[in-house]
């Protein structure tokens, strides 16, 4: 079972609904991909905070958001320690104008203090924030970004979970993508393009 | 985006948000249903739910054809060798070979935003053009003849949603200096650089210096005369949004002519082929491109889709579904997959029969000999030039353009071939030639083949494309703008073998010279892939080695997935000739 997403379930429940009609009723204005599109679910941050997925942790932002969690021992350990360093070689602007977001794929058994605990175990610093919540909103907001494989068995796989990450200027409805592994410079290089 | 457009479209992209969060809403359910399904053994596959566009009826709008390109008399300030301090050009390497090929020859070419129908049904919208058309203006070049182009970039930096504003505009895959190459990391605005260029500016001078490959072994001939390249086009190549960009409407085309393929089918010249001629009139660039619309009829584009795009109304040259008036007699046609990821198989179909033609070149370069087909099938990227004889059907009559091939995701086609399949383009034959009689011809040879000498090569590298977690890899290493893969030596011939593993097909672009398909999966490739080519198709699990020759410049080149959204998700190498 620990191969396989343990949201499945909950996920397959109803609980999905009412976000899904939230999202379509209440429909109206900025032109944007917005929190109509990716959910403006309220999760948890690795400081225990609750915040707004599209209103605190995107809107108007440039954000590099990937998807980990935190006792995997697969690609995590290599892509948060290459993340980190992406995060020192653009020192005091993360935090500042741009910000880093982890997304757990494991929202059921990442509680905030596990991602604290991951957070300290990593050394890193202010700026990148890792976030949980319920299974089903945090799979629409995975859906929404990009980050599941045309393929339903690799994506039903979390040996196999994504290695990308997900660059947007927000305020721009500008999105590209990165591989979390890439070189520093090529993560940065990428970032500061679409700054 | 202008402010003027935002307010202009303000209500009906609500309307197209709202229909648009109504399908993904959809799509989420179908997602976990799918993936809970899945995990649980069931063949249930969650597939994206397209959009469906609005109702476009067929034949409405005439496909549009250009005059060539017309240069200008100077530019201003000249163009040099090197970027003088104090113009607006971007900071780029000098130009090489540039006592060779200083131009007498000027164009300028200004990206920017403008209007365009796709269709009367849909409303006028905003695009991305060269010099503000879609497709952007045709260019007629020759052989020994060297031009500038000076490409400006006037999109506007605040732009709101997909592609970005800058640029770096690609001439696929004309014999030319990286530095007028497009290379991926040379993207440039008046307020940004690529990670490969020194600094930012309105424009760019890029030395189309219309060699033949081989020049510096015979500069008389401008090179070796069998290297001569016929269909090119240019796109925009910015790295991470090249899907974007060109989906806006980044592409053109570029013809070269030489003394054999000289555009003229009344050439006295006993050497001149005399194909049907006439950029235009009767030599006409088709560009297909697939694209999907929301509800209030305006261009949508999946910015979080990393398989591929496919839409579901068809663009020729712009419009969607055009008709063509034809006059009863031969007509060359250079055909182009546009992109983004669709790959095609076309059938010229008259009473709903399928029909011949002649197919003439792969990739724009000219076979030692004509081919008659009926049926041609292109990647992204891929051209196919044919000649149809409309003087055999009857005045009045119409035939279609049909893309047989059925494709249901960005995996690649499925190989079904679906009858009657999609007509995208309608010839409607009329019943008079303007010049009173046919005089082009095809004549049963064309140009021959340079001569592969496989003691030239020096080494044969392997090329393995594979998933990554999310994205690609090239032989597992992800894609670096700043590394190069590979250095091979100017002068020298390679094998390169490229390999796909994983249930997708991926039409693979090698920039600069045109390679020779040596063996397709160990045997010789069919008769249509024989001659030269720079996009190569491969499938899951299939093998193609490539002979290479790098000629006459250095610098860095791509080797990349022409499927733009795999380009833009790593799917890329650099590589770079040296010394």
């Amino acid at each position: 079972m620990s191969d396989k997403r343990d949201f499945l379930k909950a996920a397959g429940s109803l609980a999905l609904l009412p976000v899904i009609a939230q999202a379509v009723t209440r429909f109206s204005g900025p032109e944007i991909h917005d929190g109509r599109y990716f959910s403006n679910a309220i999760l948890q941050t690795h400081e225990g905070k609750s915040v707004r997925f599209y209103d605190d942790v995107l809107k108007g932002k440039l954000v590099v958001i990937n998807m980990m969690y935190s006792t995997c021992t697969g690609t995590c350990p290599a892509n948060t320690a290459n993340m980190k360093s992406v995060q020192d070689a653009l020192g005091d602007r993360v935090g500042r104008d741009i910000f880093m977001v982890s997304l757990s794929l494991r929202p059921a058994f990442d509680a905030p203090a596990d991602l604290a605990a991951y957070v300290k175990k990593y050394g890193i610093g202010p700026g990148w924030t890792f976030l949980t919540g319920k299974p089903a909103e945090m799979e629409v907001i995975r859906r929404r970004l990009g980050f599941y494989d045309i393929d339903p068995v690799v994506d039903a796989d979390l040996s196999r979970h994504t290695g990308m990450a997900r660059i947007g200027k927000v305020a721009a409805d500008r999105w590209c993508m990165v591989p979390t592994l890439s070189s520093t410079r090529q993560i940065v290089s990428t970032i500061l393009g679409a700054a | 985006m202008s402010e003027h457009s935002l307010s202009e479209r303000g209500a009906a992209r609500r309307q197209m948000l709202i229909s648009s969060a109504a399908t993904a809403g959809g799509m989420a359910v179908g997602t976990i249903a799918g993936n809970a399904s899945a995990a649980s053994g069931s063949s249930n596959t969650w597939t994206p739910t397209p959009v469906a566009s609005p109702s476009t009826p067929p034949f409405m709008m005439p496909l549009p054809t250009y005059l060539p390109k017309q240069p200008v008399s100077a530019l201003n300030p000249p163009s040099s060798m090197a970027p003088v301090a104090g113009t607006a050009e971007c900071g780029r390497p000098p130009h090489q070979h540039w006592a060779d090929f200083e131009p007498k020859k000027f164009y300028e070419l200004v990206v920017k935003e403008a209007d365009h129908e796709f269709h009367p049904n849909l409303p006028k919208q905003t695009i991305w053009g060269y010099d503000g058309i879609l497709p952007g203006p045709t260019f007629e070049a020759r052989y020994g003849e060297p031009i500038m182009v000076r490409i400006h970039n006037q999109l506007p930096a605040n732009h709101v949603g997909y592609g970005t504003p800058e640029i770096s505009t690609h001439l696929h895959n004309l014999h030319c200096g990286s530095e007028s190459d497009g290379f991926t990391g040379d993207y440039y605005s008046t307020t940004k650089f690529g990670p490969t260029m020194t600094g930012p500016g309105e424009y760019k001078d890029h030395l189309y210096s219309n060699c033949k490959a081989g020049y510096d072994n015979s500069p008389t001939t401008d090179g070796d005369p069998t290297e001569a390249l016929g269909t090119l086009w240019y796109h925009d190549h910015r790295i991470d949004f090249t899907a974007q960009n060109v989906y806006k409407g980044l592409t053109g085309f570029y013809l070269i002519f030489d003394e054999i393929d000289s555009g003229n089918e009344i050439d006295p010249n006993p050497n001149a082929l005399r194909l049907p001629s006439g950029i235009g009139k009767y030599d006409i660039p088709l560009v297909f491109q697939d694209k999907s619309f929301d509800s209030s009829g305006y261009m949508v584009f999946d910015q979080f889709n990393t398989d591929g795009l496919l839409g579901d109304k068809f663009c020729v040259n712009g419009k969607i579904q055009p008709y063509f008036k034809v006059e009863p007699r031969k007509y060359r046609f250079r055909l182009l997959d546009g992109g983004p990821s669709r790959f095609y198989e076309f059938y010229l179909t008259y009473n709903g029969v399928d029909q011949d033609f002649t197919y003439l070149a792969n990739d724009g370069n000219l076979l030692p000999a004509p081919l008659t087909m009926k049926k041609v099938r292109l990647a992204v990227a891929e051209r196919a030039d044919i000649v149809i004889d409309f003087s055999k059907y009857p005045p009045g009559t119409s035939l279609f353009l049909v893309n047989k091939l059925e494709q249901l995701n960005g995996r690649g086609p499925s190989g079904n071939i679906l009858n009657p399949g999609t007509q995208l383009l309608r010839f409607d034959i009329g019943s008079s030639i303007s010049g009173g009689i046919d005089r082009s011809q095809v004549p049963a040879k064309l140009r021959d083949l340079p001569m592969i000498n496989l003691r030239e090569v020096v080494t044969t590298r392997v090329w393995e494309f594979t998933r990554s977690p999310g994205g690609w890899s090239v032989n597992d290493k992800l894609f670096d703008v700043s590394v190069a893969s590979a250095t091979p030596k100017q002068g020298t011939a390679e094998i390169w073998v490229l390999c796909v593993r994983g249930d997708w097909t991926h039409p693979i672009h090698i920039h600069f010279e045109e390679g020779r398909i040596l063996t397709r999966n160990g045997v010789a490739p069919p008769p249509h892939e024989r001659g030269r080519k720079d996009v190569y198709s491969v499938g899951n699990n299939e093998e193609l080695r490539i002979f290479l020759r790098f000629r006459d410049y250095v610098g860095k080149y791509m080797m990349h997935c022409h499927n733009l959204v795999h380009e833009d998700h790593a799917m890329m190498i650099r590589w770079d000739i040296v010394k």
